[in-house]
Order: C-alpha cells, then sequence, then structure tokens
C-alpha cells in the first residue's frame, strides 16, 4: 500500500476544504472498498480524511414524509431500521441480500453508493483498464465479463455499478444530498451514477471533491409492497449476477402504479422505464409483465459469457411482480 | 551505498484492548489485523485473505464484529475491542467457546477464532431484533433463530475444512443458552469512551 497522510475530520466544511485543497485525498467511511482497493493499489491516495466522527448519523422522519438517512449510517443499522422496514422493505432486503454481517456494519450509506466495480481487469493494477488507466484498453469486451454488463455499456467499459442498495434506492426515487466548496447540492439516483461513454474513469456525477451528507428518500404510498430479489452464484455473500428491485401498487388486478430497477446490468442501477411504462394501467398478470421486460431488454448488448442475463433478469422481474401482485 | 530510510506516516493511537488501555504508534497503513498480530502478539484472529472475503480476521469493535483486515488500525483511537483472546473470563470460557468444544465445531482450527467473535457478533444482533436476508417476516420484532438462520448470519465466516454441520449447531446453542443474551460483553450505549489521545494531549 502506498503511504498517506490521516485526518480526522471535525466537521464538513473542514473536510470538504482538505479535498478541494488536496485533489489526491480520499474520504474514508466503512473503508470496505477504499482500504481493499489501496492493497491492491488500485486507489492510491495522498491522504486519508476519515468522515466517521463527524455528525453524519441518523435515520429521521421530516414533515414532508421522507426519510432522510445520514450518509454515516452502517448498512446494518439502516437494514434493521423498523421505519425503513415498515415503509421501503425493498431497502431493507437489499441491504441484507448485500456482504456479509461483519461487513454491512462497516459499510455506510455514502461508501456503498460509491464502491467501485467488481471487474476483474480493474481490480488488477496489472491489466489495461480503461477506468482504472483511461486509454490502457477494455480487456473485458473479449474476456472475462460473465458478471459485466448487458444494457448501456460503451466500446470503452462493460463495468457495472456491482451494489445492491443503490438498486433499491433507484426504485425509490431517493435524492443524494452533498457538500461541495460551493456549498450544498444534491442529485436524483436517476442521475446519480453515468453510463460509461468514452470517459468510464468516472463512476458518478458528483463532482470531485462533494462529501455526500445524507440520502432522502421520498413517501411513496405503495412502498410497503415492495422487495428485492437477488441471484448469485451462492446464496449468500456473493455479488449479484442480476437483482431486481421493485414496488407495486395494485387495485383489482390492474396496475396502478409500480417501480422496478435491475442490478448489476449497467454501469447505473438500471431503472426499467419502458416496463414501467407499459405495465402502468395494465392488469398484473404474467404475460403483461414479461411483454414489459423483454420490452425493456430490447436494447440489451450482452457478450457471449453473459447473455445468460436476458433471460434470467426477465425470470427474476416477472418472479417479483408475480410475488406483489399476490401478496 | 547506504541504505534511504524512508519516512512514512504515522499516527499515535490509544485502544481499549480485551479490557486494557493500550497507547500505540502506527504506520497510517496498518490494519488492525496486523496490529494485533505483529505489533501486539495477539495471533487469535487469523489471516485468510486480507480482502475482507473470508472472516477470519473477525474482531469484536466497540461490541460489532467487523472485519480487521479492512479496518485501518489509525481509525481506532477511543475504540473498544474484543479479540479471541479477551473473550473468556479468567479460566472461564464463553458460552460461544464452550458451545464450539462441546459441539466439536473445528478441525484445523483456523477460521475458529474468527468463526467465534463472528458468532458473539451475530447472536448479540439477533437478540436486538435484526432481520436477516432469510427472515420472511421483516415486521417480527423479535427474531427466531433456525438452522437457516444461523447459516445466513455466518456466512461472512468461511471454512475450510467444512466443519459447518458443527458450528451451526454450536452458535444455536450458544444462542439458547439462559443467560442474558449469550455475550458477556457491554452493550454498545453502555461504553463509556476513554478519552482519544487528541483530548488527553489537549
Ligand atoms: C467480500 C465483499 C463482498 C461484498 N459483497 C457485496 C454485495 O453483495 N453487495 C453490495 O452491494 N456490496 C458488497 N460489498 C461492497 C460493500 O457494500 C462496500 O464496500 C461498502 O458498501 C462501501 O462502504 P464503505 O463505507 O466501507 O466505503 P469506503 O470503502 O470507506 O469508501 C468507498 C468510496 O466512497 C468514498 N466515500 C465514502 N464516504 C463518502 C462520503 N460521505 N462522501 C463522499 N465520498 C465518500 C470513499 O472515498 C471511497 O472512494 C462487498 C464487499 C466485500 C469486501
Ligand atoms: S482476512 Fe479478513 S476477511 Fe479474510
Ligand atoms: S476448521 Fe479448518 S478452516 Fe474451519
Amino acid at each position: 500500500m502506498k503511504p498517506f497522510e490521516y485526518e480526522r475530520a471535525d466537521d464538513v466544511a473542514g473536510a470538504v476544504a482538505t479535498l478541494e485543497r488536496d485533489p489526491d485525498a480520499k474520504y474514508l467511511a466503512g473503508g470496505t472498498n477504499l482500504v481493499d482497493l489501496m492493497r491492491l493499489r488500485v486507489e492510491t491516495p495522498s491522504r486519508l480524511v476519515d468522515v466517521n466522527r463527524l455528525d453524519l448519523g441518523g435515520i429521521v422522519v421530516e414533515a414532508d414524509g421522507a426519510v432522510r438517512i445520514g450518509a454515516a449510517v452502517r448498512n446494518s443499522d439502516l437494514a434493521a431500521d423498523p421505519v425503513i422496514r415498515e415503509r421501503y422493505p425493498v431497502l431493507s432486503r437489499a441491504l441484507l441480500s448485500a456482504a456479509s454481517g461483519q461487513l454491512r456494519n462497516m459499510a455506510s450509506v455514502g461508501g456503498n453508493l460509491l464502491q467501485r466495480t467488481r471487474c476483474v481487469y480493474f481490480m488488477d493494477s496489472s491489466k489495461p483498464c480503461n477506468k482504472r488507466e483511461p486509454g490502457s484498453g477494455c480487456p473485458a469486451i473479449v474476456g472475462v465479463s460473465r458478471e459485466l454488463a448487458i444494457l448501456g455499456a460503451s466500446e470503452h467499459c462493460i463495468a457495472t455499478h456491482p451494489g445492491d442498495m443503490a438498486v433499491a434506492l433507484t426504485a425509490l426515487d431517493a435524492i443524494v444530498h452533498f457538500e461541495t466548496a460551493a456549498g450544498p447540492d444534491s442529485l436524483p439516483m436517476s442521475g446519480f451514477h453515468r453510463l460509461p461513454g468514452d470517459d468510464p474513469s468516472r463512476d458518478t456525477n458528483l463532482p470531485p471533491g462533494a462529501l455526500i451528507t445524507s440520502v432522502e428518500v421520498p413517501p411513496l404510498s405503495f412502498g410497503g409492497r415492495s422487495t428485492y430479489r437477488k441471484a448469485r452464484d451462492r446464496r449468500s455473500y456473493a455479488f449479484a449476477l442480476a437483482s431486481v428491485a421493485a414496488a407495486l401498487d395494485v387495485e383489482d388486478g390492474i396496475i396502478r402504479d409500480l417501480r422496478i430497477a435491475v442490478g448489476a446490468v449497467s454501469h447505473k442501477p438500471w431503472r426499467a422505464t419502458v416496463a414501467e411504462e407499459l405495465l402502468r394501467g395494465s392488469p398484473a398478470t404474467p404475460d403483461r409483465f414479461e411483454a414489459a421486460i423483454r420490452a425493456e431488454l430490447d436494447i440489451a448488448r450482452p457478450t457471449e459469457q453473459n447473455a445468460f442475463k436476458i433471460p434470467l433478469v426477465t425470470r427474476l422481474v416477472v418472479g417479483v411482480l408475480d410475488e406483489l401482485a399476490h401478496p | 551505498m547506504a541504505a534511504t530510510r524512508i519516512e512514512v506516516p504515522r499516527s499515535a493511537i490509544a485502544i481499549t484492548l480485551n479490557g486494557e488501555r493500550t497507547a500505540v504508534e502506527v504506520d497510517n497503513r496498518t490494519s488492525l489485523l496486523d496490529l494485533l498480530r505483529e505489533q501486539l502478539g495477539l495471533t487469535g484472529a487469523k489471516k485468510g485473505c486480507d480482502h475482507g472475503q473470508c472472516g477470519a480476521c473477525t474482531v469484536l469493535v466497540d461490541s460489532r464484529r467487523v472485519n480487521a483486515c479492512l479496518t485501518l488500525a489509525v481509525t481506532l483511537d477511543g475504540a473498544e475491542i474484543h479479540t479471541i483472546e479477551g473473550l473468556s473470563d479468567g479460566g472461564e470460557l464463553h458460552p460461544v467457546q464452550r458451545a464450539f468444544l462441546e459441539r466439536d465445531a473445528f478441525q484445523c482450527g483456523y477460521c475458529t477464532p474468527g468463526q467465534i467473535c463472528s458468532a458473539v457478533g451475530a447472536i448479540r444482533e439477533a437478540k436486538d431484533g435484526w432481520p436477516s436476508h432469510v427472515t420472511e417476516d421483516l415486521s417480527a420484532a423479535a427474531v427466531v433463530l433456525d438452522d437457516e438462520e444461523v447459516r445466513e448470519r455466518m456466512s461472512g465466516n468461511l471454512c475450510r475444512c467444512g466443519a459447518y454441520a458443527n458450528i451451526v449447531p454450536a452458535v444455536l446453542d450458544a444462542a439458547g443458552e439462559g443467560s442474558d443474551d449469550g455475550t458477556d460483553l457491554p452493550r454498545r450505549e453502555e461504553f463509556h469512551p476513554i478519552p482519544s489521545v487528541e483530548e488527553v494531549a489537549g
């Protein structure tokens, strides 16, 4: 690991100012991704600004019914929170499907959003990778791509956002609040992660040096009728091959409203807007579910190794919507 | 040619380790696992992968189970740490240690310190009503542990010898043991954090 300076931030403004002064510095939260990548020499920060003692905790129900989650809240505390379990089971379920008990105790909301891809070429600093070293090439496109993207990839990068929490937050239209030297700002989840295009080095639209302070989940009348399903190579403690976060509002067999987001298929959590549009107002039947997700996946461009994700996502979505339609 | 000394940034921290106040200076890069094993001579926690993928390094920080390999020691100023060496009370084994012995829940023993510390944390989490991936009813206030729940909650600890068939009943035994919650550690809220190095230095 490359040597680095360490400092403990006492206040948000000070933390932001440090990163403004030293662009090679990084924030440190749970460390479960950053420390790992530093050990692999994928990340080589000059300085770590420890944000764990900032006042960024708490899960608060606001006057308008939105729930504001502090960036430092640990994944385990968020998953177990009674308000989240009741109002947004999809978020609890997504968190509980991720990593291990130990890692969830360490991982924070802010760090989870910014966890980097698990593409094997990105994580191996001896290999080319356009995300790690712009212009060096993408060996994954013709190489090991089983886990990687089928939607929205580019000729420069087929990495995926590997996380679970962000998929649920995308389905829930959450808003990420952050602080920069210019003051507070926010991004909706739909515009938080980005597609790789010709600049895969950037995972998100977060401005450089921005400190995530909280995530706001707006009220959703049918949020209680939501869930998360994840397909993976082993039953626990594994990243998703594909996952689905969904919420459904059905009356008399007709879909009034719904949310669908698909995970581990793209550089960003994939909000299935095409499928949602087709299903709003339609009967809640498996054949309609299937037709809708097929339409969504029409633009999928898999590699030979990950073509299995198309039928996998199709079955996951049909299964989850069917489960939500018949509680 | 004379060897050049490269100055690497170091920091002073004070922790409470198995009940004893310990002040140390660490290279900022040192993990909690390396601090324990290489600097403080506590070799109970094991290094299986150094990447958060096996659980052999599991210890308790402020009563919560964590992977010591991904925890930077420099972040722990003021923290309370319990390792396998600190679980027994004098000559009296911790209920989870006893259950592992009684159930013969290991073969080579390499994963065992991590399994035991993880079980202590997992039992506490279940008593606190935390659901798991396999919990059917998220609204249930109390958790009922069974084989499936224990397997899921302990999935962060791999055992290359495959002693799982005995680990699961050992954890269930310890969880069911009459004593308040199968752990003798104070709850997180009950800690009175020791003053950090900075605070002492004023
Ligand atoms: C073995 C293993 C298995 C895993 N399995 C899964 C899984 O199945 N599903 C899943 O979703 N995840 C999984 N993870 C990933 C895990 O969820 C992430 O590593 C974790 O959520 C990152 O959070 P952290 O607080 O530890 O972040 P850190 O490692 O501390 O930071 C990650 C990044 O976020 C930045 N950062 C942190 N906080 C802030 C902030 N407030 N503002 C701005 N930037 C910030 C850091 O600078 C860094 O770049 C796994 C990890 C491991 C090691
Ligand atoms: S050594 Fe820490 S998880 Fe394997
Ligand atoms: S007993 Fe040998 S690894 Fe678990």
